[in-house]
């Protein structure tokens, strides 16, 4: 390895290369190449059925790959059964939150501690992330509102302290005011170190956080560009998803 | 004897059925719940503890008692380990498929209580009760051991009850219960959490069948019965409800000791099949069932 690979590699959170994908007979990811470096937020961006929750969930070893490599900080995890990923260091906010819906939001916690072995500090801190939570745990997640849900999906899986996170369109069906909590929580995920690949649809929530925009297109990686070039020229966006 | 007495004494042998049956339907409810799988071969994992219920006292001898505490937790532990087996080797090979293990889970079926008539034998054999003590009612004398059965059953439903809710085990199933994917997200080993509910699922059976066959005797047909009312149970209780399983199975006890005696055991039935096909009709999920997940 030449000193430009091992500097690469060493910023490198997560590297997908050459993933294959298959939903039974149908192939949703073809040879997809990702790269997501440490303590940036890469935001999978393209239109419905591009295959962004299908990378997501073949992170996660929900959807198993017929061929190509994903390396967590250099650790094989193609091959991991799904749930040994999560203990690795991934963590999952499905799309539509996923809670345990007739558990209490202190259980829901619970499973996400259990994951990785976490105790009491680290309930701490993500119950200081999401203070309004601390006054919910005896409530049944079901009841809770739609942004308090997506908060406590966020709660359960930074349980596991994780070093990569996915989030799968967590602004989805939420009021403008949640939207900004979920936007805000994010930037300060990534301040404190955490990398995160987010699956969004919304134009502004990609430029206000993102560092990094892969556009995918079926099953692919079209192109990554830096934030701030699609600010000066978002053409991408319209080439890709047909509006901006 | 008055009407009175009469009703008293034909409550209390619902009760010793519905305590009976309320372990058998939790098994079955906690291995749909939990993994959706129809177990056609539960009743077989009832008759197993039955039939290994006789092997063993009759292998220990001595006083009653010892050879019957042998198996209250000797044949529990060998149905589980079967059934973990017969998970292992059939029901994940299916994927839980809920068709095919349907199928699969018929032909255990057969294959259990074949392999029964093979090495046990045709004759209903009895196992002698721990002990013999009869309570002196003013009406009437009742069997002590009746009793202790309906109060170890009460026991053992609490013990599964805080068992699933209050430790990390219960967390564990549930979650795998509302939703295995995301359990999964989470560290769980799905794989593992069905093999272990279907092995609790078949030792409940087995545990209400070595608490009943002092009463009522060993035979390899005898899996029919408790596997059609624990069908019963489950349907008007809810698929995977703990508390729904309980009330349907007291319901259906009593209402089967009560309408037995006063009028007939094929009323019984008649009703029971009735109050099934109006819950089927009114409430397909049952009384205490969620409508979807």
């Amino acid at each position: 390895m030449t000193e430009t690979n091992k500097a690469e590699a060493t910023s490198q959170a997560l590297t997908i290369s050459g993933l294959d994908c298959f939903y039974g007979e149908v192939q949703v990811l073809y040879g997809l190449d990702l790269v997501l470096n440490k303590g940036e937020v890469l935001c999978l961006f393209g239109r419905n059925g591009a295959g962004k929750t299908t990378t997501l969930k073949a992170i996660m070893g929900l959807v198993p790959s017929s061929a190509g490599s994903i390396k967590l900080a250099g650790q094989e995890l193609t091959g991991l059964p799904a749930h040994e990923v999560p203990k690795a260091g991934v963590a999952y906010v499905p799309q539509g939150r996923r809670l345990f819906a007739e558990m209490t939001v202190a259980e829901n916690i619970e499973i996400g501690l259990m994951a990785r072995g976490k105790g009491k500090a680290a309930r701490e801190n993500v119950l200081d992330l999401f203070p309004l939570l601390r006054q919910r745990l005896r409530q049944r997640s079901g009841t809770l509102s739609g942004g308090e849900q997506q908060m406590l999906a966020m709660a359960r899986a930074l349980c596991l302290e994780p070093q990569v996170l996915l989030l799968d369109e967590p602004t989805e069906g939420l009021m403008p005011s949640m939207i900004a909590k979920i936007r805000e929580t994010v930037s300060k995920l990534r301040d404190m170190g955490v990398s995160t690949i987010l699956v969004e649809q919304r134009v502004d929530a990609v430029l206000s956080v993102a560092d990094h925009v892969a556009f995918i297109e079926n099953g692919r990686n079209r192109e990554t560009v830096d934030v701030e070039e699609l600010r000066a020229d978002p053409s991408a966006v319209r080439r890709y998803v047909g509006v901006g | 004897m008055h009407f009175g007495p009469h009703l008293l004494l034909a409550a209390l042998e619902g009760l010793v059925t519905s305590a009976v049956l309320a372990l058998t339907a939790l098994g079955l409810s906690l291995v749909f719940g939990v993994m959706r799988v129809v177990n056609v071969a539960h009743g077989e994992f009832f008759m197993l503890g039955a039939v290994l219920a006789w092997a063993i006292t009759t292998a220990i001898g001595g006083h009653p008692a010892l050879g019957f505490l042998a198996a209250l937790v000797i044949a529990p532990l060998i149905v589980g380990a079967i059934a973990l087996v017969a998970e292992r080797l059939v029901l994940r090979r299916l994927n839980y498929n809920p068709e095919a293990t349907i199928v699969a889970t018929i032909g255990m079926l057969y294959i259990i209580q074949q392999l029964a008539l093979t090495f046990y034998g045709p004759e209903a054999r009895p196992v002698e009760p721990p002990f013999s003590y009869r309570i002196l009612l003013p009406w009437f004398g009742y069997s002590g051991y009746k009793l202790s059965v309906i109060a170890t059953s009460a026991l053992l439903l609490i013990a599964t009850w805080l068992v699933l809710t209050h430790t990390r085990i219960g967390l564990v199933m549930r979650a795998t219960q509302y939703d295995s994917e995301t359990a999964q997200a989470f560290g769980i080993p799905v794989g593992r959490v069905y093999g272990g509910v279907f092995a609790l699922g078949a030792m409940l059976a087995a545990i209400a069948a070595v608490l009943i066959v002092p009463i009522s005797q060993a035979h390899y047909l005898m899996g029919q019965d408790p596997l059609l009312l624990s069908f019963i149970v489950v349907i008007i209780g809810g698929l995977g409800s703990l508390r729904g399983t309980v009330v349907a199975a007291v319901l259906i006890g009593l209402s089967d000791g009560i309408i037995s005696m006063f009028f007939s055991p094929t009323l019984a039935k008649i009703i029971a099949t009735l109050l099934v096909a109006m819950v089927l009709v009114f409430r397909p999920q049952g009384l205490f069932g969620t409508a979807s997940r």
